[in-house]
Order: C-alpha cells, then sequence, then structure tokens
C-alpha cells in the first residue's frame, strides 16, 4: 500500500508527462484541439449545400450563358467553397441579391456568404455587422466621358455632368472627390445602368462613372466608342470581396484561407490541370502542404485534407479565374492591380503553414 | 357638305387640322427609322453581340432567340418544360371553359380557382407523384409572372369578398378591421411590402425557419391585391338595387343566402371591368419582384443584357419584354371582355 503523498506525486508526474504529451502532440498536429467546424458550416452540410448570394448581373462576376447556367469570378469563388466544405461544385444554391437588399439578406441569415462585387468598407465591418473576410477584386471608381470635352483627368471634370447610378458608393464618392478638389461636378442619377448610358449617348450628361473593371466593358458597348475615354485615374479604391455574418470565426477562417490557396496555388503554379499530378509528384513541401499531401490543414479547419485541391480543381487557381472572366478572350481588362505581388499586383497571399 | 366622320374629326377645324398634320409629320419622323431598326436592318442569326454589329446596324433579334427558353422559363430544368406547359394548358382549358361555357359556369370557376392552382403547385414544385422536385430558385421569365399572377388574383377574390363584406359588417369589430387591414395594404407601396417580406421577415423569425423566397412573394401579392379587390367588390356590392335584397328576404331567405346567391352575384357582375383591372395592373406589377432577386421576365432581361456576349443589348431585351407584356395584358382585356358580356347575358338563361 503507498502512502497517500506518493500517490499524488505519481498522479502529477502522470500528469506532466500526459500534458508534456499533449503539448508536443499540440505543436505537431493542431487537430486535437481543433474546434468543430463552427455553425455556419454544420448548417450548410445539414442542408447539403451553400447558400451563396450574388449579383443580379454584372459582366465579369455574374452572369447567366444563354442556357441559364450561371458564370464569373464570383460564382467561382461559391463554387470553390461548396467543393471546399460539401465536395461537389455543383451544390450551391445562388441567390440574386439587389443592391439594396445584399447586406439585409446577409444578416438575416439566407444565405451564408455574399460574393457580389461589393465594397469593403469601415461601414459595413462596424455599423452592418459583417466580417469582410476576403478581397477577390481591386476596382476604384472612374470616368467614362466624351472625348469633345477635352478633360484628360479626373480634377478637370469642373463643371461637368456624370450620369451615376444610386444605390451604391458612386454617387458618395463623387461627393467627396468634388470637395476634396474644389471642382464642382453635376450629377444626372438613374437606377439602371442601361439608362444612364442611353441619356449619356444622348448628350444628357458628359459622362458616366462606375467601377473600372465595368467602365472598359461599358465603352465597347457603345455606339461609336472611339468617342468616349475612361480617364486613367481612380476616385476611390474599391476593394470587392467576400461578406459574411459577424460572429463564426471558424466559418471566417475557411473562407479567409480558401482566398489564400486560390490565390497560392496560382502564386506556386498549381493550376486546375496539373494539380492532381503536383499533389504526387511535387517536391516543394508548400504545394503538397497545400494539396493536401502533408500536413493537416484541412483539420484544423474542420475540413478534409483535400479542401483546397477540390476548391482548385473547380476553376482554377486565381489568375485562371481572372483570365476566364476577365482575360483577353473576355472582357479583355488588364489585371494592373489584380495581379499577384510578384508582378506587380496587390494579391499577396498568406502563407499556408 | 357631307363628309365621312373621320374626316371632320380629323381635319374638321383648323386646330384639329394643325394638330393631325403634326402627329403626321412625327409619325413620319419616328416610324420608318423605326421600322427600320426593328426589321429592315435587324440581326436575326448571330452568336454574340459582335457578330450582330458586324452583320447589320439594326437591332440584334439573335439576343432574343438565344435566350428565349430563358425568357419564358427562367432555368426550369430543360427535361421538366413539359411540366410547365401542361400546367399552362391546364389553365387555358379551364379558364376557356370558365369564359365560354353555359353550363355548370360555377363549377368551371371553381375549377378554376381551386383545382387549377392546386394541381399546377403540385405540378411545377413536384417532389410528390414520382414529379422530381424543382426548386423555387429555378422558376423564372414569363412562367413566373404567371404563376405569381394567377395565384394572387386566385387568393385575391376570397380575400377581397370577404373584407368588402367585413367592411359593410353591422359589428363594429369586424368593420373596422376590416377598414384597416384595407386602407393599410392600399396604403403602403408594394416594392415596400416585398422588401419587407423578402428582406425583414426572415429577420422576425426564428433561426432555421426558412420560408420559401417565392411563397413570401406570392403572401405579399395576394394580401396586397386582395386589398384592391375588397374596394372593387365593394363598389359592386353598393351598386346592387336594395330592392334585390329586399324581395330576397321577402321570399323566406335567410340572411347569409340573400347575399350569397342574390348580392354577391350582382355585385360580382359589376366588379368585373374593376377586376379586370386589377388582373391587368397585378400582371405588370408581378414585375417588381426581379428587384428582390426573383427573376421573373424582367429579371431575366435585365441580367441578360450583362452576360459579356450579349452585354449593350438593353433596347431589344426592354422591347421584347414590352410586346410580351403587352400581349399579355391583351389576352387579359380580352378574356374580361368577354366575361362581362357573357354575364351580362347570364339573368336570362340562369335557371332557378
Amino acid at each position: 500500500m503507498t502512502s497517500l503523498p506518493a500517490r499524488a506525486l505519481r498522479a502529477g508526474r502522470l500528469a506532466l508527462a500526459a500534458g508534456a504529451a499533449m503539448f508536443l502532440a499540440t505543436t505537431v498536429a493542431q487537430a486535437q484541439v481543433a474546434p468543430p467546424p463552427g455553425p455556419t458550416v454544420e448548417a450548410i452540410k445539414k442542408r447539403g449545400a451553400l447558400n451563396c448570394g450574388i449579383d443580379t448581373g454584372v459582366p465579369g462576376f455574374a452572369f447567366q450563358d444563354n442556357k441559364g447556367v450561371w458564370h464569373g469570378i464570383d460564382i467561382d469563388y461559391c463554387r470553390a467553397i461548396a467543393a471546399a466544405v460539401l465536395g461537389d461544385p455543383d451544390k450551391v444554391k445562388f441567390t440574386g441579391t439587389t443592391a439594396a437588399a445584399r447586406f439585409t439578406v446577409l444578416q438575416a441569415g439566407e444565405i451564408d456568404v455574399l460574393i457580389r462585387d461589393s465594397t469593403l468598407t469601415f461601414t459595413r465591418s462596424t455599423v452592418l455587422g459583417l466580417d469582410e473576410v476576403a478581397i477577390n477584386f481591386y476596382a476604384g471608381q472612374g470616368f467614362l466621358v466624351r472625348k469633345s470635352i477635352g478633360v484628360s483627368k479626373a480634377a478637370d471634370l469642373q463643371g461637368a455632368t456624370i450620369c451615376v447610378i444610386t444605390g451604391a458608393t458612386l454617387e458618395l464618392n463623387i461627393a467627396d472627390f468634388a470637395r476634396s478638389t474644389g471642382a464642382k461636378i453635376g450629377t444626372l442619377l438613374f437606377d439602371k445602368p442601361e439608362e444612364a448610358i442611353a441619356a449619356m449617348e444622348a448628350g444628357r450628361c458628359d459622362g458616366y462613372t462606375d467601377d473600372t473593371g465595368s467602365l472598359a466593358g461599358m465603352r465597347s458597348t457603345l455606339k461609336v466608342p472611339a468617342d468616349w475615354m475612361v480617364l486613367p485615374e481612380a476616385i476611390s479604391k474599391e476593394p470587392l470581396g467576400l461578406h459574411i455574418r459577424s460572429g463564426d470565426a471558424r466559418w471566417q477562417k475557411i473562407i479567409f484561407w480558401l482566398d489564400n490557396a486560390l490565390k497560392s496555388a496560382e502564386e506556386f503554379g498549381v493550376t486546375k490541370a496539373n494539380a492532381d499530378q503536383l499533389k504526387s509528384s511535387s517536391k516543394d513541401p508548400f504545394i503538397l502542404r497545400l494539396l493536401g499531401a502533408e500536413g493537416d490543414t484541412g483539420k484544423a479547419l474542420g475540413l478534409d485534407e483535400a479542401w483546397a485541391l477540390r476548391a482548385i480543381k473547380v476553376a482554377g487557381n486565381y489568375g485562371e479565374m481572372y483570365d476566364t472572366h476577365f482575360g483577353p478572350k473576355a472582357l479583355a481588362l488588364p489585371r494592373g492591380q489584380n495581379n499577384l505581388y510578384t508582378k506587380g499586383g496587390l494579391h499577396y497571399p498568406l502563407p499556408i503553414r | 357638305m357631307t363628309r365621312h366622320p373621320w374626316f371632320r374629326a380629323l381635319f374638321g377645324s383648323k386646330g384639329n387640322m394643325i394638330v393631325t398634320l403634326l402627329m403626321i409629320a412625327l409619325f413620319a419622323w419616328v416610324v420608318p427609322g423605326l421600322v427600320r431598326w426593328a426589321f429592315g436592318h435587324a440581326v436575326w442569326e448571330a452568336a454574340n453581340r459582335a457578330e450582330c454589329i458586324a452583320t447589320d446596324t439594326g437591332a440584334c433579334w439573335a439576343f432574343i432567340k438565344a435566350r428565349f427558353a430563358l425568357f419564358f422559363y427562367g432555368t426550369y430544368p430543360v427535361d421538366e418544360r413539359w411540366r410547365v406547359h401542361l400546367g399552362l394548358a391546364l389553365l387555358v382549358v379551364i379558364g376557356t371553359g370558365a369564359l365560354f361555357s353555359h353550363r355548370r359556369r360555377g363549377w368551371w370557376l371553381l375549377a378554376l380557382m381551386v383545382l387549377v392552382p392546386v394541381a399546377d403547385a403540385i405540378l411545377l414544385a413536384g417532389g410528390m407523384l414520382g414529379l422530381p422536385a424543382v426548386p423555387t430558385e429555378r422558376w423564372g421569365g414569363l412562367m413566373l409572372n404567371l404563376v405569381i399572377s394567377f395565384v394572387a388574383l386566385a387568393g385575391a377574390m376570397p380575400i377581397g369578398i370577404a373584407l368588402a363584406f367585413g367592411r359593410r359588417s353591422s359589428w363594429p369589430v369586424i368593420r373596422y378591421g376590416s377598414i384597416g387591414l384595407i386602407e393599410f395594404w392600399r396604403g403602403v407601396p408594394l416594392l415596400t411590402v416585398l422588401f419587407m417580406g423578402l428582406v425583414l421577415l426572415p429577420l422576425f423569425l426564428p433561426n432555421g425557419v426558412n420560408v420559401d423566397n417565392l411563397v413570401r412573394a406570392l403572401v405579399v401579392m395576394t394580401i396586397f391585391t386582395g386589398a384592391y379587390m375588397a374596394e372593387t367588390i365593394r363598389g359592386g356590392l353598393q351598386g346592387v338595387p336594395p330592392g334585390q335584397a329586399e324581395a330576397a328576404l321577402a321570399l323566406g331567405m335567410h340572411g347569409t343566402q340573400v347575399q350569397v346567391l342574390v348580392v354577391l352575384p350582382q355585385a360580382l357582375r359589376l366588379a368585373i371591368p374593376g377586376i379586370i383591372n386589377i388582373a391587368v395592373d397585378l400582371f405588370k406589377d408581378t414585375s417588381l419582384v426581379s428587384i428582390v432577386g426573383l427573376f421573373d421576365l424582367m429579371g431575366v432581361v435585365g441580367q441578360s443584357v450583362k452576360d459579356p456576349a450579349w452585354t449593350g443589348l438593353a433596347a431589344e431585351g426592354y422591347v421584347f419584354a414590352a410586346v410580351v407584356f403587352f400581349f399579355a395584358c391583351l389576352v387579359i382585356s380580352l378574356g374580361g371582355s368577354v366575361l362581362e358580356r357573357h354575364f351580362s347575358s347570364a339573368p336570362k338563361e340562369s335557371k332557378s
């Protein structure tokens, strides 16, 4: 029969050993302490579909083809998330949202994630209680103007009238810009881009304002594109990206790292075509971790290890997505800020390790 | 001097002559260009807008052709579209029956108001009787406009009748309740109510309770239309001479019989023009649901011009939508006038 203190001592040692083992285990692998994937993922799995809020139609980001199938970079993101979480890119329910309703729909829980060319701003993050998780497109508000008014930069727009779409931040940006430069810029408000463009072509205003991405596409649809030019500078920063409801940190991490995985894939040359092959043949530990051949990034997120591999295989890496929807064969929009940081752009994927 | 009355109307006086000449000049100025755009230089075959522009200067109808199915069915699965056709056929056959039959008209109307909505709901939504389920987010295009307006109209009739009688009730609770309901729903813009239903309702519902978007729009449109219907029917009720009810009472009928068998049928007949007016209005109002994210015909058109292959063809899209809406409303109006004529001849033939 052992004395009480000795027993306590042994128990203490045992606990210590167990603690050390656990410490080791946790440093080697976070898996044992990883919390469950969070309420949003649980709801998605139970439902068997991701509810993705998208634009009701905007070139390059979200639009339907003749058969009614959705395309666009926002759509690709939705499908990539569905592939990572549910294992099937087709298990997405797309909900078209208008500018006025999008955030309420998200707050109300109708959608799990909003990927709708929406600018990430201070107000949306704080007042609206949303989490701005990732940026999938850097845009800025620019001007498309009639060449004959002889303006070469935005600061020269003194006295000009610009046709503007209501409901977004466009109006506010013009007012801010006018205030900061002391220029007087008249605005003519419209509900729909088509109406504004028609008014502009009819001469009711001297130009039109929108995200630079849309302007290039818009100019090509004008009756005489050569009469119009896109001014070189942007008067605002419009980082467009992914919003979720605040309150589910686990869900936020999944979306955040998924975005990083898509951009990292481009950085490391992992494409839709070679992803499977690289998973078995690559020597690069980063690629092996990304594709789930090594490490346990999946467990840490509450997913399985092939989450990023599946996401990449939906529509390719970020660069491939961009090329499909904005590249030379599509809207012909130069990558500019939307390139990787290694090529002079702003996308800087964080290391997955 | 005997001139044709038309001639007198157009050129009878100096004022008329000036107006007529001005109008002729306006037409001469506008119409040829329009015809050239819509027909003469129109392009019917092209894979995208660039091909259209390269071919000719007129309207690019190839756009409408390429998206025709989308405009009518939305993204309803191709293999299941026969269900849409069958549902429409059911509506047309029973609707025609209700319009033109002289016998058992009540049964036809009852079938139109009850059987058709139920049968079409099962047919379109599926998920039972071996029909694969088609989620409502895949319903779209003109089909959605028809579904919404028909359901709202069928649902608004009983609501309208109940509220109309309620407003004439001698019980203050019912009377003021009905007045409150009618005035509230008539006093708020439809768009506001749609937003309330689609956007704010989920905030009040317990978590996890999810009411289908389309169902919400349907409920809102139905109640909204019901409030207007109530006033139209109340107008009809007021138009029935009091002698009718008195005579029925004198014959020994009791209160409910008097209202249902004698007053209401006459009131409805008087209200037909107003009801048709509501139906036409309602059909056009259904396009408002595109603002809350449902893809009705207008929603699909608005979204179709965002496809990079076709951007910039808003004029073609909206002209097409206008033509479709015009003909649909024309059908409703014609149906209404048939109904009117039919019912005005009713008393002679109606059996005891």
